[in-house]
């Protein structure tokens, strides 16, 4: 038997640190995100259930979980959603939540991708999705890197071909000019945030 | 004839040898005929797509987003931003809508922009080319421009999932929005009923998690063919390039046969408005557009 | 003004609008009126109801002396207000009940116009034995006043309503305050937008505005010690020793929680686990502070378990507990929960429920809940103990998986058990023992009475109102809820149905109207609900009567008692003219002016039965003028068309239908009968409860008169008929013609 606690505490912390957790005790337990998701049988955790552990103050549990890194943001629970709870942005929040703590699983690959995107703007201000793509098949090894770009090489010549994938990219590319100020940006938003969240 | 003036957000799929460029060439034929002018923002950034949200959190989504705002209002006083693409328009719309709601997230959020000597005062509208289409435009007046009905031509409009949640488009219905097929018929051609017209193309995680996404785009193309569709017709950027792309994996993997073209509806446009191939950007694509092409090369 | 002392004059009128004339030789309907039907005045008209067409016959009425008419045209569900004479009238129904349902085409041309001439031969029929009804001379109807019993938020409510509508109303409490249960909450649900605070009861101000009312008397610490006589002129004698007279009664006795100490697998009557109403004294004792438990421990931590002991059990309808949901309890724990929150919003606040059943705006409340922080589990409790640190073992439902919560205290949301008097089957059981002269049962009788009854009635069929399911008071609940099978008493509140205090107020509103309509009703000699225009009346030829008791016994409404002979005693007041009693009686001396086994058994005689060899079978339908009856119409102005070969007699209920009807019919050559009533069982919906079920009974025994016959038993067929059925009696109809046509002919043609 669980013997959860069933205790605000954690409900409480969710409230204070993940975006829009004030609203997971609004969920009704109805379902309709769970059924709605298009990656609903692929999770362990239903943002139903998710929501339903939080509330049983099950935090190991939850921010451990590999299940909010299936969201595709598709938003589809959120437009029918009976409560109008933002169960996309709670999915994102809990998922950064348990990045930022390092709870989430370590080789979750969206977590692992969603790491490179980030880094990857940051640095230029623009995504270089040659770059990008190229880091991600390398994110697992370098002996991983080669097969997985062996495996789309046919797709990434093809984009090539149609000129949607410009090789010159690996030398630069597209960025913005004021990055410096960018990333200065992104530093103090993350300090703010992070202060508030009592992380810094 | 006075242009229609609008701060524009290409975003990074849209630069030039990037997987969206096919787009922002077919959009330059489209808006002229339909007066639409089109001002980039100087240096703007990345919106952080839906994917950002893993390592940026909430509030560095928010201030980045917040300073291409603020590069429009300060360099494009008075004009609507425009995004061609779906998930910058969602971000964008997305902090407008919640710096105006928490004025604490305001506060943070020009704190951050302060450091590159920015400010967002809140006073620009984020809009998607789409909207500006329909409502700036009309349908009508989208229909003027014609000069070559895409008559018999059978489409499967997939609008996909950020044109149509969490915002939409006003007045569509989030399960059954008719503004895509609206256009495939303005131009002439056929908009097939067929079930798969909302469904997630599985977004960033065609690259985290292949085959779930793959599933996602089997499903919508096979509907398609099922139910008569020569072409794809997408307003998204994300959606055209996971549903076409991934066709040659899929039959790889499941020894299927699948090759729909996958156009944007500026594509459609710009051939129906008399535009070349290349004007239209067909040269773009990886599984060509070939119905499409024919009306464009007559 | 019309009476029935006056030389009798029949007349037929034939309507050869809306299409009969074009389709039916009006001539030859108006030759079988004056020859077969022997009426003195025969007249046919191109539109009978216009004002031309009822000035004719009011004319005839006013000055050629026509006392009885029978009015061949539409349905008699039709044109009721054109068609009103103060005379006695028949309805032959032409359009309905040929011309629209006969096949169109000349092939039909033969039969459509005999089952038009039937119709009228039974129409003049039926009007000679009729009388015109005048309402019951013997009425002794004296009071409208109405009596409330019970003293809580429904009976306070019933009073208010009824007083502010003009109607004394007389109080009778058995405690000595006013309130009932709602005088021990410290707040109530709200009833108004936002639905989003407890606010307070109100019941102060209530008890205030009732005890000042000019129209109310009070009678506190006081019972009811015997209700006697009827409608209009009831004879109540208080425990106090008063003895009032009124008109209706209002049944407000609400209801008793369900014992804690049944439950001790919820951990009732440890310490620490309490109920909604434990809760709200703990919560009244704190005064606005923190909430403390029995033993002075202020509480942190509460778990609120729902469905304590309803709905089977936790859902197996096993009957262990109560098998229903008591409808207020999930916003009764919605609202204790804010007690806690809105004192301290640090206290952690579980509710653990199945279904949150919170209807209307109840989900703003809930939701509101949510918002203070309350936290709803979806679980299922299969076990809480109590004492210094409670737990509540439960599987949760959503992650399904076996939990446990920690608590200082743990509310069971327990449910309403009805205080609905004397369980009649019990009653007549015992009853039945003791007329038999078993004194055991002599004692228990009176027992059960002296400490159960509420109303203590001297009715023939018990002290009190009949108990619907669970033992709740009676409603007729799925087409009339505030109706009991006890004319002028109305059952409201908690002791009717499970409910909150919202909907107690306005099922106290309703009955207190239902009361005052029901007076008024008897005030002017009309039966009550559903026959309310009607001032026919039962009438026994009592010398004729075998004291069978069948008349006492199975009328729904306990309208007749005995008298020391054991004949029948009617008390029309109390009476709702469906004809139960007639149909009931074996030597049938029970009849009303309009309706007997004469004007049935007439038109039954008056069809036109061909022999075997001319292949036209015949086939009566005794169809209930509620929702069968209807339904054909319907289905007539839909233009379906079923069998010519049908002749349909509407009846009161299928309650009203004497067998000798069936024996004629089958004796007089007709080849099936067909009766179709209402839904029966417990989900009834016949309009008088019982009738169709007694039909069905009595048909089932039909057996032996059958055999006598030698005739099939598939000659008599009883259905069950909604009034929305208009598709299904049609095929009913033809499937039963084909049986029958299978079957042959019947064997008694030529004999009758």
């Amino acid at each position: 038997m669980t013997t959860a606690t069933y205790k605000n505490s954690f409900l409480k912390e969710v409230e204070a640190n993940v975006e829009d957790g004030h609203m997971v005790k609004m969920c009704m337990q109805c379902g309709v995100c769970a059924g709605s998701c298009p990656l609903g049988p692929h999770w362990q955790h239903s943002p139903q259930k998710l929501f339903m552990m939080i509330r049983a103050g099950k935090r190991e549990e939850v921010l451990t979980s590999d299940s909010m890194w299936m969201c595709t943001s598709c938003y589809n629970c959120i437009v029918r959603c009976p409560r109008k709870l933002p169960i996309t942005h709670i999915m994102h929040g809990l998922a950064h939540y348990a990045h930022r703590l390092n709870l989430a699983p370590a080789k979750q690959p969206t977590r692992a991708i969603a790491k490179l995107f980030w880094d990857n703007l940051v640095k230029t201000g623009r995504v270089n999705e040659l770059k990008f793509s190229l880091a991600m098949y390398f994110k697992d090894g370098f002996g991983q890197g080669v097969k997985n770009s062996m495996a789309m090489q046919g797709v990434g010549l093809g984009l090539v071909k149609a000129g949607r994938l410009s090789p010159m990219e690996i030398l630069g590319g597209h960025k913005c000019q004021d990055q410096n100020g960018i990333q200065k940006i992104v530093a103090k938003a993350r300090e703010i945030e992070d202060k508030r969240r009592g992380l810094a | 004839m006075t242009k229609k003036q609008y701060a524009f957000y290409p975003g990074c799929t849209q630069q030039k040898g990037a997987s969206g460029s096919n787009f922002t060439t077919s959009i330059q034929l489209m808006n002229e005929k339909l007066g639409i002018q089109l001002n980039e923002i100087p240096d703007w950034n990345c919106c952080g797509a839906s994917i950002g949200y893993g390592e940026g959190g909430e509030l560095p989504r928010l201030a980045i987003n917040a300073r291409n705002l603020a590069l429009a209002e300060q360099h494009l006083p008075g004009q609507d931003m425009v995004s061609g693409c779906p998930a910058c328009w969602l971000s964008s719309r997305e902090t407008v809508e919640r710096l105006h709601e928490f004025g604490s997230l305001m506060a943070e959020t020009n704190e951050a922009l302060k450091e590159a000597g920015l400010a967002f005062k809140g006073t620009v509208k984020a809009r998607h080319m789409v909207e500006v289409l329909i409502e700036d435009v009309g349908f009508e007046a989208m229909k003027a421009p014609v000069v070559k009905s895409l008559e018999g031509l059978k489409i499967a409009g997939y609008v996909g999932c950020q044109t149509n949640r969490p915002f939409g488009i006003a007045g569509e219905s989030f399960e059954n929005p008719m503004y895509l097929d609206h256009m495939i018929e303005t131009v002439g051609a056929e908009a097939v009923k067929y079930d798969q017209k909302v469904t997630c193309c599985g977004g960033a995680l065609a690259f985290s998690e292949p085959d779930k996404a793959q599933n996602q785009i089997r499903q919508i193309v096979e509907s398609a063919y099922d139910h008569g569709a020569e072409l794809i017709v997408t307003p998204c950027q994300l959606c055209q390039a996971n549903v076409e792309i991934y066709q040659s994996e899929i039959n790889k993997k499941h020894g299927t046969k699948l090759a729909m073209p996958v156009v944007y509806y500026s594509q459609l446009m710009t051939v129906a408005y008399g535009g070349s191939a290349k004007e239209a950007g067909l040269n773009g694509q990886l599984i060509r557009a070939e119905k499409l092409e024919g009306f464009a090369n007559k | 003004m019309a009476d029935n002392n006056a030389v009798p004059k029949f007349a037929a009128y034939i309507c050869s609008g809306c299409g009969i004339g074009d389709t039916l030789d009006v001539g030859a309907l108006e030759k079988i009126a004056t020859r077969e039907g022997k009426m003195a005045v025969v007249k046919s008209h191109p539109f009978l109801c216009s004002t031309e067409g009822v000035e004719l016959i009011r004319n005839d009425i006013a000055n050629e002396g026509v006392t009885h008419l029978c009015i061949a045209a539409c349905s008699r569900r039709a044109k009721t207000e054109a068609f009103s004479f103060p005379a006695a009238v028949s309805r032959a129904n032409l359009r309905e009940g040929v011309l629209w349902v006969v096949a169109e085409g000349s092939d039909h041309d033969e039969v459509r116009q005999e089952m038009a001439e039937d119709y009228v031969r039974m129409g003049c029929a039926e009007v000679k034995k009729m009388t015109l009804p005048l309402g019951n001379p013997d009425n002794k109807a004296e009071s409208k006043r109405i009596l409330v019993v019970g003293g809580g938020v429904t009976g306070m409510t019933a009073a208010l309503a009824a007083a502010d509508a003009g109607y004394e109303a007389l109080l009778v409490e058995k405690s000595d305050a006013l309130g009932g249960f709602a005088r021990n909450l410290v707040k109530r649900v709200p009833f108004n937008a936002p639905h989003a605070e407890p606010v307070p009861t109100g019941i102060d101000e209530m008890a205030a505005r009732v005890s000042s009312h000019p129209k109310i008397k009070v009678a506190l610490s006081t019972t009811i010690a015997e209700t006697a006589g009827a409608p209009g002129r009831f004879k109540v004698k208080l425990s106090n020793g008063a003895e009032e007279t009124v008109g209706a009664i209002v049944q407000a006795t609400g209801f008793t929680t369900y014992p804690l100490d049944k439950l001790p697998e919820l951990g009732g009557g440890q310490a620490n686990v309490t109920d909604q109403a434990g809760l709200e004294t703990l919560t009244s004792a704190a005064n606005g502070g923190a909430i403390k438990r029995t033993d002075g421990k202020e509480v942190k931590s509460v778990v609120f378990v729902q469905c304590a002991g309803q709905r089977g059990s936790g859902g197996n309808g096993d009957g262990t507990h109560l098998d229903y949901c008591s409808g207020h309890c999930c916003a009764t724990s919605i609202k204790q929960a804010m007690y806690f929150k809105d004192q301290n919003p640090d206290i952690d606040t579980v509710v653990l429920y199945q279904d949150l059943r919170v209807p209307g705006m109840g989900e703003d409340f809930y939701r509101s809940a949510q918002t203070k922080g309350v936290t709803f589990t979806k679980g299922k409790v299969s076990k809480v103990t109590g004492g210094n640190e409670c737990t509540v073992e439960f599987q949760d439902l959503i992650l399904d998986e076996a939990a446990s919560a920690a608590a200082d205290l743990v509310v069971l949301a327990t449910g309403q058990v009805p205080n609905a008097g004397v369980n009649l089957d019990e009653w007549t059981a015992i009853n039945t023992l003791a007329e038999g002269g078993d004194e055991a049962a002599k004692q228990q009788r009176t027992a059960l009475v002296d400490n159960t009854s509420v109303l203590k009635l001297t009715y023939r069929q018990g002290p009190d109102m009949p108990q619907f399911k669970y033992g709740f008071a009676d409603s007729h609940f799925i087409c009339f809820p505030y109706e009991t099978r006890r004319t002028a008493m109305y059952a409201a509140g908690p002791a009717r149905r499970p409910m909150d205090m919202f909907q107690a107020q306005e099922d106290a509103t309703g009955a207190a109207m239902k009361a005052i309509q029901a007076i008024e009703n008897v005030s002017n000699r009309r039966a009550s609900h559903p026959r309310a225009w009607d001032l026919s009346f039962p009438k026994a030829r009592l010398e004729g009567c075998t004291q069978c008791k069948r008349c006492t016994v199975e009328c729904p409404f306990g309208a007749i008692d005995e008298d020391e002979r054991r004949f029948p005693l009617f008390n029309e007041e109390r009476c709702r003219r469906c004809g139960t009693c007639m149909g009931a009686c074996p030597v049938r001396v029970i009849s009303f002016e309009n309706y007997s086994c004469d004007t049935v058994g007439s038109q039954i005689k008056a069809v036109n039965v061909p022999d075997e060899f001319e292949e036209k079978p015949r086939i009566l339908i005794l169809a209930c003028e509620n929702d069968a009856y209807p339904a054909l119409d319907m289905a007539g102005l839909q233009r379906m068309t079923y069998s010519a070969f049908v002749r349909a007699i509407p009846v009161r209920c299928l309650g009203s239908v004497n067998t000798i009807w069936i024996t004629d019919a089958l004796n007089s050559g007709y080849d099936g009968v067909m009766m179709m009533g209402c839904k029966k069982g417990d989900d009834y919906q016949c309009h008088f409860v019982k009738g169709s079920e007694l039909a069905f009974y009595r048909t089932s025994k039909i057996g032996d008169t059958l055999k006598q016959l030698s005739l099939e038993m598939e000659r008599v067929q009883t259905q069950e008929v909604a009034i929305t059925d208009n598709a299904r009696v049609v095929q009913l109809i033809n499937d039963y013609v084909a049986q029958l046509e299978k079957l042959g002919p019947s064997p008694m043609k030529g004999f009758g």
